[in-house]
């Protein structure tokens, strides 16, 4: 193994091997950072970049992969369908390490039923939603996420209910889903690097405001409405199994979750009754904090006993895409044998 | 009018013995769906192949689970044709909704089995009734009454087998074959066909002309339908991930699938080297498929034409993004719903051309069951090596229905994986994904997971370059489509190529694919036999070989044969030909039936007759 320097993280690298192609979104736009809080995450946890495929739909949000991790493989898909292509690469080489990037359009609209399949399904795989309350790319209309009531330029009012996709999440059995602010990169990371260990579909819930459509004040996906009304459910820090400084953290004050890889999420509850395992709590929690109009970050809800889709399919050990023919191709005799039972 | 026929005198017997037809007659069954008459008719079917005669049987079923009208037909053929025949001259009619039609269908001559109590109309003095106590010989197999109407379709097996003379060792083994060796049910059903069978013995006696006879015209072939013929060409070309979503005709070929990968495909951990995935829908299946081959699985999936239009955005996105897929089509009718359990051949421009934007995929037209093996593993080679999605286009009749076939052979070539980059190659040569190195409009490509920097790339369905980058630039995006292009037209010769029959004196010919092959083999006998010679010309891929001029070329007036309203392959070939069109001639019919022969001599005569007075009639 590369020694570790100062600027190199544990297998060797520095951040700028991390990097992405500069942006070509709106400059402020929440997308933005989500893109650097994963740059600065995968090079904190050592990650090798070939081995991630950053995976998106349509939409300014599903550019993103273009601009981290130029090293990665990326797959800009269609629209609404990124959860299939995840789930198809993840069949296909279970060693990669999945990021799929998606909107609120293209999860909430035309891809909700392949959102809530995958989490059913529970392909491995880190899904972030850049959540915008509108579609950016087609410039500005509703999206599912967005308020009842909530005035548009060139829309009008919205006259229809949000959907809140954490709750479609928990509903689908997604094991792990979070809710954080683009702004807020002390709770993105930490969810982010959980999210990776997590064995099975994670959905990190990431409100990303637009800032060309809906960065108004009244709206829950802008800027300042977030900053007032963020609610933070957890003070999450990220224990990777490489450092044990677990023993800062007084007992009683923490919730230690271990995850399947070994690694801990260590929760700080600021709420001290909240415990992310308890379903309908989780569910009883979304709805409050909707009707009190607050917004719920942190890790909502956490089931460690998921089997992931990889696991519940019995594959080999070995990716599918790296067994070559004489795993693959079955002998000529077995042939001979069914054709003679036929 | 009821026949009961009985006793009739030596003189009688005589006659029909003069005049016995042999091994050459169709079959007819009809049920009410549901009924359970599928063990039935494929004993029945499976008896007469193993005593040696030339058989084929297909199913023509509504879409529907229980109640509507259902017929199986049965045609044994000394001359080895399969494909189906209009006339009916074995009628067994169990289904009294379908009786009028049914019997009016009989051909002159022929033969009516019905349940001895049924109140159907007996006009019709040119063929034989033979009654059957249906329900006595069910009630008296001792079996509940609510198996009755099940082990009633025993009865006209007995039946038949003393009427036709259909060995009972045959039809036992054949029961045993359908139920897997399990000795009881072969306890419960065998009874009441020997009953049925000593019955038939006693009280018919035989006045039709129909006999099966032993022959040993099916040695050395095995009886199998497409579907499973697919699956199993799919499992020895390797494939990884299927992903599939339930449509009729191809569900049974995902279930193949599962079944004999079941069997063949597991470490010795007991570990699968293969995903199987019933999809959401078919937006997910074949995103699944992509991703899967995108990322180096031998990825597939199975469909009908509903499940192809859903699948069309992604095609065109492999297609662009040059990503190794296999799509199976087994046509049914369409367009819409149409007719979901009825064949077509309507989806040829369909996935030839499937996707917005310029594109043009490669299909291959599997023409029997064992083309739908060979076919079934080669479409991956095909797919990996063009870096596209291939398509395989079936169909229900060939797909569902049972075919005689010589065993299917093993994989004669080394699995192909195509231009595929290793780490080491990135590191020594550099990698640009869309770059043409060699000439052949085929790029190199690495796989996800790559260990090199440099490697990796980014896919997308939006402009690129040759790197894979982003890109509007007008000149790129022409670059990239003539290359595609031209990969496209390179692989032209190399899919498999036309199966040709040449005829020196002919002055027609005839161009077809899929599963019209036998009744075109049928319809040439038939019309040279009254003097009108022809050549055959079967496509087996799109891109269509450009060896098809030249057969259009040598003939005065080439007939394109297919099962479509719009003649499909028809407007191909012209497209490809246009200086050729008027040499072509379309000959498309679709009512959801496998094509007869019957239609084609008639077309053909009816066409032929303005052209010469070749034809002695
Ligand atoms: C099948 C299909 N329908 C419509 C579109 C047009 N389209 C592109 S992006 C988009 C909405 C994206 O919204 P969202 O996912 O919220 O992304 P954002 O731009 O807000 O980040 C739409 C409707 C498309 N590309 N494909
Ligand atoms: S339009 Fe909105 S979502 Fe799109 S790049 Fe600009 S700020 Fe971001
Ligand atoms: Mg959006």
């Amino acid at each position: 193994m590369v020694k570790s320097s100062s600027n190199t993280n544990l297998i060797g690298l520095e951040k700028k091997d991390y990097k992405g192609s500069p942006t070509t979104l709106c400059a402020g736009c929440g997308h933005n950072s989500i893109s650097s809080q994963i740059i600065t995450v995968a090079f904190e946890l050592g990650i090798q970049p070939e081995q991630v495929i950053k995976i998106s739909g349509i939409g300014c949000s599903s550019k993103s992969p273009a601009y981290f991790m130029d090293r990665s493989f990326a797959f800009n898909s269609v629209h609404g369908r990124m959860p299939s292509v995840a789930s198809g690469a993840m069949l296909a080489n279970r060693d990669l390490i999945t990021i799929g990037i998606s909107g609120d359009g293209d999860t909430g609209s035309i891809g909700l039923g392949q959102f809530k399949h995958v989490m059913r399904r529970n392909t491995p795989m880190v899904y972030i939603v850049e959540n915008n309350g509108v579609y950016g790319l087609t410039k500005g209309q509703f999206s599912v996420t967005a308020d009842e009531g909530q005035n548009n330029k060139y829309y009008g009012k919205n006259d229809l209910p949000p959907l809140d996709l954490c709750l479609e999440a928990i509903v689908a059995e997604c094991g792990f889903v979070a809710r954080s602010f683009a702004g807020d990169p002390k709770q993105v990371r930490p969810l982010l690097k959980a999210a990776i260990s997590y064995d099975g579909a994670a959905l990190l819930d990431i409100i990303s405001p637009c800032v060309a459509f809906n960065n108004t004040s009244a709206s829950t996906k802008g800027y300042d409405w977030v900053k007032d009304h963020d609610d933070p459910l957890h003070d999450i820090t990220y224990v990777p199994v490489q450092e044990e400084i677990t023993t800062q953290y007084e007992p009683g004050e923490t919730s230690v979750v271990t995850l399947h890889d070994g690694s801990q999420i260590v929760l700080r509850k600021l709420d001290e009754s909240y415990d992310p395992t308890d379903k309908l709590g989780a569910i009883q929690a979304l709805h409050n904090a909707d009707t009190e109009e607050s917004l719920l970050t942190g890790l909502i809800y956490y089931n460690p006993n998921r089997i992931s889709l990889i696991r519940s399919e019995n594959l080999v050990e070995s990716p599918l895409a790296h067994l070559v023919a004489k795993d693959l191709r079955p002998p000529e005799d077995s042939l001979k044998q069914i054709m003679s039972s036929l | 009018m009821v026949t009961k026929l009985k006793a009739n005198n030596s003189e009688d017997i005589d006659v029909i013995q003069k005049n016995l037809i042999i091994n050459d007659f169709s079959i007819q069954v009809a049920t009410p769906n549901g009924s359970g008459s599928q063990t039935s008719n494929l004993v029945l079917l499976r008896s007469l192949f193993k005593m040696g005669i030339p058989s084929s049987g297909k199913n023509l079923f509504p879409s529907n689970i229980q109640g509507m009208p259902t017929w199986y037909t049965i045609r044994c053929s000394q001359d080895g044709y399969v494909a189906r025949r209009d006339s009916i001259q074995i009628l067994v009619l169990m289904n009294p909704e379908t009786a009028v039609q049914d019997i009016t269908n009989i051909q002159s001559g022929g033969v009516c089995l019905y349940p001895e109590n049924a109140k159907y109309n007996f006009d019709r003095e040119d063929i034989t009734y033979y009654s059957m106590p249906v329900k006595r010989l069910a009630k008296e197999s001792g079996v509940s009454s609510a198996l009755r109407p099940y082990v009633s379709n025993m009865v006209y097996v007995g039946a038949l087998a003393s009427i036709l003379g259909i060995e009972l060792l045959e039809i036992e083994s054949a029961l045993s074959w359908h139920f897997k060796g399990r000795q009881k049910l072969v306890d419960t059903n065998m009874p009441v066909i020997q009953a049925a069978f000593d019955w038939s013995q006693e009280n018919l006696t035989k006045t039709d002309p129909f006999q099966a006879q032993r022959a040993n015209a099916t040695d050395g072939t095995i009886m199998v339908d497409g579907n499973l013929a697919a699956a199993l060409g799919a499992i020895y070309g390797g494939v990884t991930v299927m992903a599939w979503y339930p449509i009729t005709p191809s569900t049974s070929l995902a279930d193949s699938l599962t079944q004999y990968a079941g069997l063949l495909r597991h470490d010795e951990n007991g570990k699968a080297t293969y995903s199987i995935i019933q999809a959401e829908d078919e937006l997910a299946a074949v995103g699944m498929v992509i991703g899967a081959g995108w990322a180096g699985a031998r990825a597939m999936t199975a469909t009908s034409g509903p499940g192809i239009s859903l699948m069309s955005e992604f095609a065109g996105f492999g297609y662009y993004a040059e990503i190794p897929a296999v799509i199976w089509d087994v046509q049914r009718v369409g367009p819409s719903t149409g007719l979901p359990t009825r064949v077509s051949q309507g989806d040829l421009t369909t996935c030839h051309w499937s996707s917005h934007g310029d594109t043009e995929h490669i299909c291959l037209l599997p023409g029997t069951v064992a083309e739908c093996f060979e076919f079934g593993w080669r479409a991956f080679d095909i797919a990996e090596q063009y870096q596209t999605p291939v398509f395989v286009l079936s169909d229900l009749d060939l797909g569902m229905n049972m075919w005689m076939t010589k065993p299917f052979d093993y994989p004669d070539k080394p699995m192909s994986r195509g231009k595929v980059l290793t780490a080491d190659q990135v590191a020594k040569n550099g990698f640009k994904r869309y770059f043409d190195l060699d000439g052949d409009g085929i790029p190199y490509r690495t796989l996800p997971g790559t260990n090199q920097p440099g490697a990796a790339y980014f896919t997308r369905g939006s402009g690129h370059d040759q790197s894979a980058k982003y890109s509007e630039d007008p000149q790129d995006y022409v670059e990239n489509m003539s290359r595609l292009r031209r990969k496209i037209d390179y692989s032209r010769e190399k899919l498999p190529a036309p199966i040709r029959e040449l005829n020196e004196s002919a002055s027609i010919g005839f161009v077809g694919f899929g599963s019209t092959d036998p009744a075109i083999i049928e319809s040439r006998d038939r019309l040279a036999a009254i003097g009108v010679e022809s050549s055959y010309l079967r496509v087996r891929a799109l891109p269509i070989s450009l060896t098809v001029s030249d057969f259009v070329a040598s003939h005065d007036r080439v007939y394109v044969i297919e099962m479509n309203i719009e003649g499909q392959l028809h407007k191909l070939i012209r497209i490809q030909y246009p200086d050729l069109a008027t040499k072509l001639c379309s000959l498309a019919h679709c009512d959801g039936l496998p094509l007869t022969a019957s239609w084609i001599v008639n077309q053909i005569l009816e066409k032929e007759s303005c052209h010469n007075g070749k034809i002695k009639q």
